[in-house]
């Protein structure tokens, strides 16, 4: 445990040379999609969702989206270069660390970044006024869970590759479904049978909790069943990550 | 206390149905400089991977510190320094940010990090690029902060592969310096090279290493005078055919090497031999007596020279 702390060091470290300017995009970010949605969107789509105003019942979906994609971004390309590029995974498994260490290091900073991403958002959310309960603030673990439910796999995956063309793969034929067919921008009930896909993979879970969140309405047992089920996204995409970087580590 | 800190029996490494590493026995004690010196595919960088804890071995026994790699690779790792054959720093961190991160995964406290850092670049004379980036320094500077980084534990046991290879001479030299103050320090060095220069600087013992295997063993002075002469003559002909003269010289020393370039006569006394050479008019264009070395002893065991 002390072992992955630092790890974790050393990755935050490493991100104190970039983080102003990867705070002002954490936050511009937030800003601009509310902009775009509030002003221009909201304007066409009047009608609202389960009751809800469209703006309202959307900015959930974006905030787990937003914990998504940094965690995505944070699992592909740096543990490609890591391990291609840069090497940094080898220089640390030549110190008393333990793959596992490694491993669950550098997936706590992916989280931590996921963290700020989602606590950004959160934040721009509330000022412009589209959070109905206290609740909301259960989006913040509800969006590390979900960080981690892909990021894991997504960890496994990328120690999994040697050319970044995979990486684009991964990105066509998974990341960009998932984030349509996630209930993000529409309820996913109007998907027909490509809702499965939305039930399969994390995303929508994360969403759906947010959203139960950010309008205080109760998820019910089906609640604990998408944090059960996101969280063995997470365990298998670590054992599996676990795996993957003992192949490439330990030759 | 005197039990060898790194013991392998019967040592192998294979890849698939590839045998890297074909069975070794090596013994390196507490305090001294041991080396492997080999052509490039031996086997080196395999084997200290192996010593390193970071690859696991395949067959054989392996005791390092004492303790088995299989089971004790963490605890193992941190009494070790390593310095891989090719630089892995983080060339996005500072020079001493290279160090204070990396003293962090041997738990060692951020202050004592920090004085420890201080005191390496002092050492490895990094000091005034202490706050610069690791990518524009040059390649010495990088193999030096390569070798700072591997001693930030204090470790028992210091693995060097290559520590000097792709380095210009003056660089070359400066590495040498700070190793032999290491060793005088008392710590354990393990090294591999294809510089004879370097083994014979370096070494109190070494193995010569050959396609997986071991080939000869002993202090550089004992291998030189097991395997070859005290001196050699080098002839150099004018024509392409050095080869035609390996017969008329036969007899005229212990052993006679023909290589593409030139001709090596192994003998006790080089001038003797070259005046001999000169009196039965064999007339080279270019001779040079020079005292025998390792290279001299690879070539003897293997048939081949060292650098390709
Ligand atoms: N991970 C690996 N997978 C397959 N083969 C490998 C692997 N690592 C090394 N080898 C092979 O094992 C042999 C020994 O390699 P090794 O790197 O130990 O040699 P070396 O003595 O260090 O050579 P060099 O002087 O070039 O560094 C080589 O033929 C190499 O191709
Ligand atoms: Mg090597």
């Amino acid at each position: 445990m002390t072992a992955s702390a630092y790890v974790l060091e050393y990755h935050l470290v490493n991100y104190r040379r970039t983080w102003r300017a990867s705070a002002l995009s954490t936050l511009v970010l937030p800003l601009l999609t509310m902009l775009g949605f509030g002003i221009g969107v909201g304007g066409y789509v009047t009608a609202g969702v389960d009751g809800v105003d469209y703006l309202d019942w959307l900015v959930p979906g974006l905030i787990a989206s937003a914990a998504v994609q940094t965690a995505i971004g944070e699992s592909t390309w740096p543990v490609l270069s890591y391990f291609e590029w840069l090497k940094v995974y080898f220089a640390q498994a030549a110190a008393p660390l333990r793959v596992a260490d490694i491993v669950t290091g550098h997936l706590a900073f992916m989280l931590f970044r996921v963290l700020l991403s989602a606590g950004a958002f959160l934040l721009v959310a509330a000022f412009f006024g589209t959070l109905h309960s206290l609740w909301a603030v259960a989006v913040l673990p509800i969006s590390a869970l979900t960080g981690l439910a892909v990021a894991a796999p997504v960890m496994a995956y990328s120690a999994s590759v040697t050319s970044d063309s995979y990486l684009a793969i991964l990105m066509r034929f998974a990341v960009l479904p998932m984030s349509l067919f996630s209930g993000v921008f529409f309820p996913i009930e109007s998907l027909g049978l490509l809702r499965w896909v939305a039930y399969v993979l994390p995303l929508w879970h994360g969403v759906d909790l947010s959203r139960a969140a950010t309008l205080g309405v109760s998820p019910g047992w089906d609640g604990l069943w998408q944090l059960l089920y996101l969280l063995g996204w997470g365990a298998a995409g670590w054992s599996l990550a676990v795996r993957r970087f003992g192949k490439r580590l330990v030759v | 206390m005197n039990s060898p800190l790194i013991q392998a029996r019967g040592l192998i490494k294979r890849f698939g149905d590839f045998t890297a590493v074909d069975g070794i026995d090596v013994d390196v004690r507490a305090g001294e400089a041991f080396g492997f010196l080999g052509p490039n595919g031996a086997g080196k960088s395999s084997t200290m991977r192996m010593i390193g804890c970071v690859s696991p071995p395949s067959e054989g026994e392996l005791r390092i510190l004492g303790m088995d790699p299989r089971r004790d690779g963490p605890r193992i790792r941190a009494r070790l320094g390593v310095c891989p054959q090719l630089d892995n720093l983080d060339t996005e961190l500072t020079v001493r940010e290279n160090l204070t991160t990396y003293a962090r995964f041997f738990g060692i406290p951020r202050k004592v990090a920090r004085a420890r850092a201080a005191e390496l670049l002092e050492f490895v004379q990094l000091s005034e690029r202490a706050d610069s980036k690791v990518d524009p320094l040059s390649g010495g500077m990088k193999r030096r902060l390569t070798i700072a980084r591997a001693l930030v534990n204090e470790p028992d046991l210091v693995l060097l592969d290559e520590p000097t290879t792709g380095l210009d001479p003056q660089a070359r030299h400066l590495v040498w310096e700070r190793l032999f103050r290491l060793k005088q320090q008392g710590v354990t060095l393990v090294l591999t090279t294809h510089y004879m220069d370097e083994a014979e600087q370096l070494c109190d013992r070494l193995v010569v290493m050959d396609g997986g295997r071991i080939v000869a063993e002993g202090s550089p002075r004992e291998l030189i005078e097991r395997y070859s002469t005290r001196e050699v003559v080098e002839l150099r002909f004018t024509t392409d055919e050095q080869g035609t003269y390996a017969e008329k010289l036969a007899g005229m020393a212990d052993r006679i090497e023909v290589l593409p370039d030139r001709v090596l006569m192994y003998v006790a006394d080089g001038d003797d031999a070259l005046a001999e050479v000169h009196r039965r008019s064999l007339s080279p264009s270019s001779a040079l007596v020079r005292r025998s070395s390792l290279e001299d002893v690879f070539l003897h065991l293997t048939g081949r020279t060292l650098v390709d």
